[in-house]
């Protein structure tokens, strides 16, 4: 049954996508082909990774309620942001070749996130709890040293990081694209690979351990793979904290299985949908611009209390 | 034969586990007790090879269990950990099914497919197979993970306070099945398993491994060594053995 429904996943994509592509196209139809097709893979390629990335996280951390952005990466994003721009200002951020900030942002959050990781772990993975708890103190201290340099900054320059701060898919580089979708490539194949250790892992440390799981090198591979998914694609357009929680718990519901072998794949189709789906309907139905990562932001921040909330109460 | 050899652990600094030197061979139940923090569990996790000790040896048929490589461990023994918490929704059949992940390392063959069988009928699961975990009784849940270590088909299953959320009679019923196939001629498995409830051990155990303070008080067999006097001074309250309806009982002095 969750092979159909992947299969279905898949299709529903497809239609998305086609939609995105084809609706409403007009001349020059090249141009504006060409336009809406690094769009549509830039939104395809931050949900299939986001997707992915929270999938891994929450098997790693045993917890459904969590994603990769509570750890401190978004905080972390920004403070980079923030950084740049006052160390080189306005005109010095803007002319900073765009490859170079994209490769710097990334190599920066995926040795800070394995830095964590690999300090924390290193101890025994008993301390993912410790690990999440660690994250989000230091996602606060970065934030707090963020908005102390952003009051040095003068308004052009804080209006600059305050753009770069959400996600934004109107702007995404080719050369940035195609790398991300590479880095996409080969972290999905090798979560793929994982996928049937994974599903050992979900059944705590100890019993993985007693079935013969190298239960730390498995955790620290996965992590390894979610620093660079979210890495990957919150360089390319921006930190969006809970669309991994929307396609994670979607994927949960829409796949009652354990398997990752389907549950990752599962939670990069639903990404891929809701972000393709969702920027379908707020730029070519409704005529808006930009909104659509508050949207997501809105509907996932809702999801995420009613899952709390009905935790609490079973 | 598990044999540890002037075996210590140490946690955070200070020492759980002292200088313990003990050997037990296969077959039979083995029953660690103690009071609380005397270090049974660290125990039973540094004999499965998850908790290195500071200094000693610790050997699983001969073979240096802390050295050996995880797949190998999962050969020879199964170990139950305690309180284990599973996020994924699953059927009883696949919870057991897990239990033969170290033979197929994913791709499960004919041979697992009867395992598993075996093992949810040995211990009158069968009916449940296809029932979540979660729509479980404490008690069914509890057999269905015993199931799952049995189902790794290792010479040793090590069982970590897997009575202490049951009532009795669930309790009773895991026992019974435990003692009835560790009897010689039967499946030929050995259990080492951490009790609280004395009168459980008293009555199961053909082995008693007794520790305080992370020393070991005693290792030998339960009709010699679990006597009033040890539990007395073991847990320092009065403590008597009596005979009723042919049953060794533990009851206050």
């Amino acid at each position: 049954m969750a092979e159909r429904r992947l299969i279905l996943l898949a299709l529903a994509l497809a239609g998305v996508s086609a939609l995105f592509i084809l609706w409403n196209l007009r001349a020059p139809m090249g141009f504006i082909l060409s336009l809406r097709l690094v769009k549509l893979a830039s939104l395809c390629i931050v949900g299939a990774a986001i997707g992915t990335a929270t999938v891994l996280f929450q098997t790693v951390a045993a917890n459904r309620l969590l994603t990769p952005g509570i750890v401190g990466f978004d905080a972390l994003f920004v403070f980079i942001q923030t950084m740049l721009v006052l160390t080189l200002g306005a005109a010095g951020f803007a002319t900073l070749p765009v490859l170079a900030q994209f490769g710097l942002e990334t190599l920066v959050l995926v040795v800070a996130a394995l830095a964590l990781f690999g300090a924390l772990l290193r101890k025994g993975s008993d301390d993912i709890l410790r690990l999440v708890l660690t994250g989000v103190i230091l996602g606060v201290l970065l934030r707090g040293l963020a908005g102390l340099a952003q009051r040095l900054l003068d308004p052009s320059e804080f209006a600059i990081v305050q753009q770069a701060s959400f996600a934004t898919f109107g702007a995404v580089d080719r050369a940035q694209l195609a790398i991300a979708a590479a880095v996409l490539a080969l972290s999905v194949v090798a979560a793929l690979r994982l996928a049937r250790l994974l599903d050992v892992a979900a059944l705590g440390r100890g019993t993985a351990l007693s079935l013969g799981l190298d239960f730390d090198r498995v955790i620290f591979a996965a992590l390894g793979v979610v620093a660079l998914l979210v890495a990957v694609s919150m360089a390319l357009v921006g930190p969006i904290t809970f669309l991994g929680l929307l396609a994670a718990s979607l994927a949960h519901a829409i796949l009652p299985t354990w398997r990752h072998a389907l549950l990752l794949p599962g939670a990069a189709l639903i990404g891929a949908i809701i972000l393709v789906s969702g920027q379908f309907v707020f730029e070519r139905l409704l005529g808006l611009q930009s909104t659509l990562t508050v949207i997501v932001e809105f509907l996932g921040g809702l999801l995420f209390l009613f899952l709390v909330l009905r935790r609490s109460r079973s | 034969m598990i044999r540890l050899d002037d075996v210590s652990v140490e946690k955070s600094g200070s020492r759980i586990l002292s200088d313990v030197s003990l050997a037990f061979g296969q077959g039979g139940i083995t029953a660690l007790i103690g009071p609380n923090g005397a270090g049974k569990s660290t125990l039973l996790h540094t004999i499965a090879g998850l908790i290195a000790p500071a200094r000693g040896r610790v050997e699983v048929e001969g073979v240096d269990i802390t050295r050996a490589r995880p797949p190998e461990r999962a050969h020879r023994l199964a170990l139950l950990a305690q309180n284990e918490r599973v996020t994924a929704r699953l059927t009883v059949r696949e919870l057991v099914g897990f239990g033969r992940w170290p033979h197929h390392r994913g791709r499960p063959r004919e041979v697992d497919r009867r395992m598993i069988a075996e093992a949810l009928d040995t211990f009158d699961l069968t009916t449940l197979a296809e029932r979540q975990l979660d729509a479980l009784s404490g008690g069914q849940r509890q057999r269905a993970f015993v199931a799952m270590a049995w189902a790794q088909e290792t010479p040793w299953l090590l069982l970590d306070e897997p009575l202490s959320a049951l009532d009795p009679r669930h309790a009773r019923d895991i026992m019974d099945r435990l003692h009835a196939l560790t009897r010689p001629g039967a499946a030929r498995r050995s259990v080492v398993i951490v009790l609280h409830d004395l009168g459980v051990a008293a009555r199961y155990a053909d082995r008693i491994v007794a520790l305080k303070d992370g020393r070991l008080v005693v290792s030998g067999p339960r009709v010699l060594t679990m006597t009033g006097a040890m539990l007395s001074d073991l847990f320092e309250t009065g403590l008597t053995i009596e005979r009723v309806a042919g049953r060794d009982v533990v009851v206050p002095a």
